[in-house]
């Protein structure tokens, strides 16, 4: 499938796309691959057999959940991260530190993925209950996860300043070995 | 194809011009499929594995999902047996776990490809829209599958209904998606990767067109990844094992430090208190157990009575189905057996039996074990544990405990067994 589009995206000239553009409104619905075809139908056969009993007690939470949790990443929670990155991204380019970006992004974007998958603990939300429950003290979360935050951040920094340190170190031993009148042999 | 020569504003998502990142592309992608595609699998395989772990099929108060109807197909094909005694701490904890380690890989699968979501025309073919259908199936259901996981794990229970049906048909409507998917889309995948191991260049439509200027290598990209992986791994995959390597666990739930110390500072899945259990009704004076069989003759046994039976030994751990266990504790108590051998079955004739809880509300305070469980000589009603009689937390008066079996069938607090029968 791909392959025969990467191909004719490839080899079709302009003046033929323009046709099939203009020819199309004319053509019949285009069915595509019969195997395919069957394929779906079986896999909704068995999606519909399993929907209607994951919607037999509640549908409505349940669909707004099911739909809900793909209509929430991908339109909230992925352009929010995207847009936040691009803004890193610009304001280490704005100082001329392009390349430092990663020194944040990657220790940020970790505590967020922290956060995001524990924040029912983390937020303390559950900390009654999981306490009644467990008998587990459930005020720790916090104070566990920031400092998994700033060890995230810490390590790199320390990361940054010993390469930048290292880089400097060895532009300078260069420029030193430049220096040196080539041996003599 | 024609449709990329549909006039699109650059600035709009579907334009392929929009997106900038030069990591896109079939290696990243294909690269994440293939983890998926090993990764999903086992955690399906695992799930049903759960579910069988729970004998449904045996009674009514084990079935959370009565109208399961084909999707207990495999149920009747083996019997849920006894050994190893610790293949539920195993294929749970994978379960779980696994799933945390997957979160991050899910994540940047679903970023890698996100262009297509907006790309036009929505549908170049029947077969065309039809995957598009299909795709809401394989990505709403992935994430339901996750969200639903993670939130039962940290008992925070915002779903909308009850966890099991919820995870299990969840879980069959995502694999419908899922299979479909792999089935057109796991051949293109290796056959990129196939391709570029020897030295096919990137190209198709997930690579920008117009790509911003690198900050890091697509293997660079790769391994943050799998650096975010190995982060949970490191601080989740402790709670599968005792203290010291638990409190490596430092933010999953039943992580951390054991709770008191002592014989009986091992994890508890629901605390006395929490179920309502009294001491009044379990003091020596009001607590008996009746044990039952099919006929109707009854016996009624106090503690004290239940000391003066035969006492055996097991060591076994305990494994929730939220995917934290504890390694072998050390438990003495009277064999089931030997208590259906009270109201008349003879050794290695044992029936299955119905345990019931003094606890009063709780999904599993009535739990049903199979001949195969009651047989096994490990298989206690547990009275002492590590040498010390039971917290009240750990089930005092008595408890059940049984090889291989998930945490809930492991009853506590128990005032009622009825072997054979209708359970």
């Amino acid at each position: 499938m791909t392959r025969r589009a990467g191909r004719s995206v490839g080899s079709g000239s302009s003046g033929s796309s323009v046709r099939a553009v203009l020819r199309r409104p004319y053509r019949r619905v285009v069915v595509g691959s019969p195997l395919q075809l069957l394929l779906f139908v079986c896999s909704f056969a068995l999606a519909g057999y399993a929907g209607v009993r994951l919607l037999a007690d509640g549908w409505f939470g349940v669909a707004l959940w099911f739909v809900g949790a793909a209509l929430v990443h991908d339109l909230v929670l992925l352009p929010l991260y995207a847009l936040a990155d691009r803004a890193l991204l610009r304001g280490f380019g704005a100082v001329g530190r392009r390349a430092w970006v990663q020194y944040v992004r990657v220790p940020a974007a970790l505590s967020v993925l922290l956060l995001l998958m524990w924040f029912p603990l983390i937020s303390g939300r559950v900390a009654g209950r999981y306490e009644a429950v467990a008998g587990l003290p459930g005020d720790g979360f916090l104070a566990r996860w920031l400092l998994i935050t700033a060890v995230l951040f810490g390590g790199s920094a320390a990361l940054l300043v010993w390469r930048a340190g290292w880089a400097e170190r060895s532009t300078g031993l260069r420029s030193a070995t430049n220096e040196r009148p080539p041996d003599v042999h | 194809m024609p449709e990329l020569k549909l006039p699109v504003h650059p600035g709009s998502p579907t334009s392929p011009r929009f997106w900038r990142s030069p990591v896109r592309g079939p290696w990243f992608t294909s690269v994440l499929g293939v983890v998926l595609l090993g990764g999903i699998t086992v955690l399906f395989v695992t799930g049903l594995v759960s579910y069988a772990a729970y004998n449904p099929n045996l009674s009514p108060v084990n079935d959370l999902t009565p109208d399961k109807g084909l999707l207990g197909f495999y149920l009747h094909l083996f019997t849920w047996p006894t050994d190893p005694p610790w293949l539920y701490r195993l294929t749970q904890g994978v379960h779980v776990t696994l799933g945390i380690v997957l979160v991050p890989v899910l994540l940047a699968k679903l970023w890698s490809v996100v262009p297509k979501l907006f790309a036009l025309p929505p549908a170049r073919s029947l077969a065309h829209a039809l995957e598009r259908i299909s795709l809401l199936l394989l990505v709403g259901g992935v994430l339901f599958e996750f969200t639903t996981g993670l939130l039962n794990i940290q008992l925070d229970y915002v779903f909308p209904g009850s966890f099991y049906p919820l995870h299990f048909y969840g879980a069959w409507v995502f694999f419908a998606g899922f299979v479909a998917h792999v089935l057109l889309r796991a051949p293109v995948a290796l056959r990129n990767l196939r391709d570029m191991r020897n030295g096919r260049t990137e190209e198709g439509e997930l690579v920008a067109p117009e790509p911003f200027e690198p900050t890091v290598s697509r293997r660079g990209a790769l391994g943050f990844v799998g650096g975010g992986s190995l982060l949970l791994f490191v601080t989740t995959a402790g709670r599968s094992f005792d203290a010291p390597l638990r409190e490596t666990a430092v933010l999953a739930p039943h992580g951390g430090p054991e709770p008191g110390g002592g014989p009986s500072g091992f994890q508890i899945n629901k605390t006395a208190a929490s179920r309502g259990i009294s001491a009044a009704e379990t003091s020596e004076a009001a607590w008996r157990l009746v044990v039952e069989g099919p006929g109707g003759q009854t016996v009624r046994l106090s503690r004290a009575d239940l000391l003066q039976l035969p006492l055996h030994s097991a060591a076994l751990p305990i494994a929730c189905v939220e995917g934290w266990s504890t390694s072998d504790q050390w438990w003495r108590g009277v064999r089931l057996r030997d208590l259906a051998g009270l109201v008349g079955y003879e050794d290695g004739a044992a029936p299955d039996v119905l345990v019931e809880s003094l606890q009063r509300h709780g999904a599993f305070r009535r739990a049903a074990l199979r001949d195969n469980q009651v047989r096994d000589g490990r298989s206690l009603l547990a009275l002492f544990v590590n040498g010390e009689p039971l917290t009240p937390d750990h089930g005092y008066p008595a408890r059940v405990i049984v090889p291989a079996a998930p945490g809930v069938l492991n009853t506590k607090w128990v005032a009622r067994m009825t072997f054979g029968g209708d359970l």
